[in-house]
């Protein structure tokens, strides 16, 4: 008898009083955040932003030469791995669901993929901006401390618009590595793309630039590592935002939409 | 309650499922026993909204999976214990599914507990996790939002027979407090004895559908016999079937009252005689799995 009560207890423990609520976008981003840094590859690929930052701004100290530790010089040479490993992070944080097939979990969790998709984008784009600004703090430390060392003038030849502009190309780079994360849901594969996207395309459209002169004309408007180039040198006008617009549209945006239809149509396996 | 409603799956002119309807009741364990490639995986799949249905429908009381507000307080699915980060420990596996749910902090430590993984094993990364140890870490997942609904896909693989027992135990004692119990295995014995509900499924298709007690029903009987070429043909007098069945036995549709006096009046002497519990079901399952087995192609 009284098991048999005990059993209808329990019985009535199952049924639930309240519904459930939606699951916040706040919390997805939170946990998306998180899968960022709980891996060891995930560690030390974000802890490699500051370790490489550190190592540029003391290659500078120690190799350039006196007249040229301005901070100009510590932003370039920061510039460079940030260029490389952001679109990494990018990348990675998309395709692991799939290369590492924790999208079974993930989207059984939230079986809504473009929510996931878009917290990713949140916080890639979080770790972009972040990690470009303790880039520039860390180069801004490297110059005091560089111009203090050899007693030359502290030189702060890098506007806030300028440095502005250096974060905004970095943060393409990251949303182009995003992108193709997206589009090809595979790491090594989205990897070798994006060297592909980034270091051989620039060549062909260089020599293409040299020998058609129909293209060099219209290269501001058709190719976007072209349009990104005054981005990094400083100073934009009207024209060059709209050639920035234009071809990100067509070789970021467009993509990426596409990648975000086929992700939701996909099978997860 | 989880219902499956004419679902159909085909890839290009390949039906991985074709046109499957059944319902897993609150309360009951139901067993998915199908052979390897039968369609079970894809069909768990498309209930939790990883693979798109070409038509039909699967609901989870009464709501498609991607309507839930938060999946994991109502259904707890483990589809496949390796599909997760080999660089992440156990217990952060967990911990992702706590916080994605919304849960207290503590259930982490509790689910840990419930599953038997010791706080060093939980401390481990998954990479060196034996499959075992994996299964037991999903199972965790699974049950961390107390969910009503349970979805797992071959959860015994990798467990030794202690942890098939205590898995079996813990299937049970959902099921007994009103949970709803989806299982799918390979292994016929595997079903017999955990599931109150088989849905037998080859090649996409339903082929067998009951309670384990309907389908275990002692359908016929076996029986040995000195001679059993004449117990044969009296039985066929009889107007009863037999098949010759593993070593001289034979395997009838008659029941063992009916056999017993058919071989009495035929003078002939049995050895052995009982009803055949669950040999149809093995029979049926042989068959399903011939196609695809090679050593079916030798015996």
């Amino acid at each position: 008898m009284t098991a048999t009560l005990a059993v209808e207890q329990q019985r009535v423990r199952r049924t639930r009083t309240t519904t459930p609520k939606r699951i916040p976008t706040t919390r997805i981003v939170a946990v998306e955040m998180r899968k960022m840094f709980d891996t060891r590859s995930g560690f030390w690929l974000m802890a490699g932003i500051g370790i490489l930052a550190t190592l540029a701004t003391g290659a500078v100290i120690l190799f350039a030469p006196d007249s040229e530790l301005t901070y100009e010089t510590f932003a370039t040479a920061i510039g460079f791995p940030m260029a490389v490993i952001l679109p990494m992070v990018g990348i990675l944080s998309v395709t692991s669901e799939w290369t590492q097939r924790t999208g079974l979990s993930t989207f059984t969790m939230v079986p809504h993929r473009g929510r996931v998709i878009g917290a990713k984008a949140i916080v890639a784009l979080v770790v972009a901006v972040t990690s470009m600004l303790l880039a520039a703090g860390i180069g801004a430390i490297g110059n005091v401390v560089g111009t203090a060392i050899t007693g030359t003038d502290l030189v702060w030849n890098v506007s806030v618009a300028e440095l502005a502009g250096i974060i905004l190309g970095n943060t393409l780079g990251m949303a182009v590595g995003f992108m193709l994360g997206v589009l090809i849901r595979n790491s090594p594969g989205a990897i070798v793309a994006y060297f592909v996207y980034s270091l051989l395309l620039p060549t062909i459209t260089t020599l293409l630039a040299q020998s058609q002169d129909w293209f060099a004309d219209r290269q501001a408007w058709l190719d976007f590592n072209y349009a990104q180039g005054p981005l990094f040198e400083g100073s934009v006008n009207g024209e060059q935002w709209a050639q920035l617009g234009v071809t990100a549209f067509f070789w970021l945006v467009l993509p990426l939409a596409f990648g975000l239809v086929a992700i939701r149509r996909s099978e997860v396996k | 309650m989880i219902t499956v409603d004419a679902l159909t799956k085909t890839y290009g002119g390949f039906t991985a499922v074709d046109d499957i309807s059944f319902t897993a009741r609150s309360g009951r364990v139901t067993g998915f026993l199908g052979p390897n490639g039968a369609g079970k995986s894809t069909t768990m799949r498309i209930m939790v909204g990883l693979t798109p249905a070409t038509s039909g429908s699967a609901s989870i009381s009464g709501r498609a999976f991607a309507d839930l507000p938060n999946p994991g307080l109502e259904v707890g699915v483990l589809l496949d214990a390796s599909a997760q980060h080999a660089g992440r420990t156990g217990r952060e596996i967990l911990t992702i599914a706590q916080r994605t749910m919304g849960l207290p902090r503590r259930r982490v430590d509790e689910m840990l507990e419930r599953v038997s993984l010791t706080p060093s094993e939980a401390d481990r990364r998954v990479r060196n996790y034996s499959l075992g140890m994996r299964q037991r870490l999903g199972i965790a997942a699974a049950l961390i939002g107390d969910p009503e609904v349970l979805i797992l896909d071959e959860p015994a693989n990798g467990l030794d027979p202690a942890g098939i027992r205590w898995m079996r135990d813990l299937l049970r004692d959902f099921a007994r407090d009103g949970g709803t119990v989806l299982l799918s295995s390979h292994l016929l014995h595997e079903i017999e004895v955990i599931a109150d509900d088989i849905v037998v499924i080859g090649n996409g298709r339903i082929v067998a559908h009951g309670t384990k007690s309907e389908l275990l029903a002692a359908s016929g009987a076996l029986v040995r016999a000195a001679d059993p070429a004449a117990l044969a043909r009296a039985l066929e007098v009889a107007g009863a079937t037999s098949t010759p069945y593993d070593g001289g036995a034979l395997r009838t549709d008659a029941e063992p009252a009916l056999v017993g006096r058919v071989a009495l009046n035929a003078g002939v002497p049995l050895l052995e005689l009982r009803a055949a519990d669950g040999a149809g079901l093995e029979e049926m399952f042989l068959e399903l799995t011939a196609d695809t087995q090679r050593e079916g192609a030798a015996a």
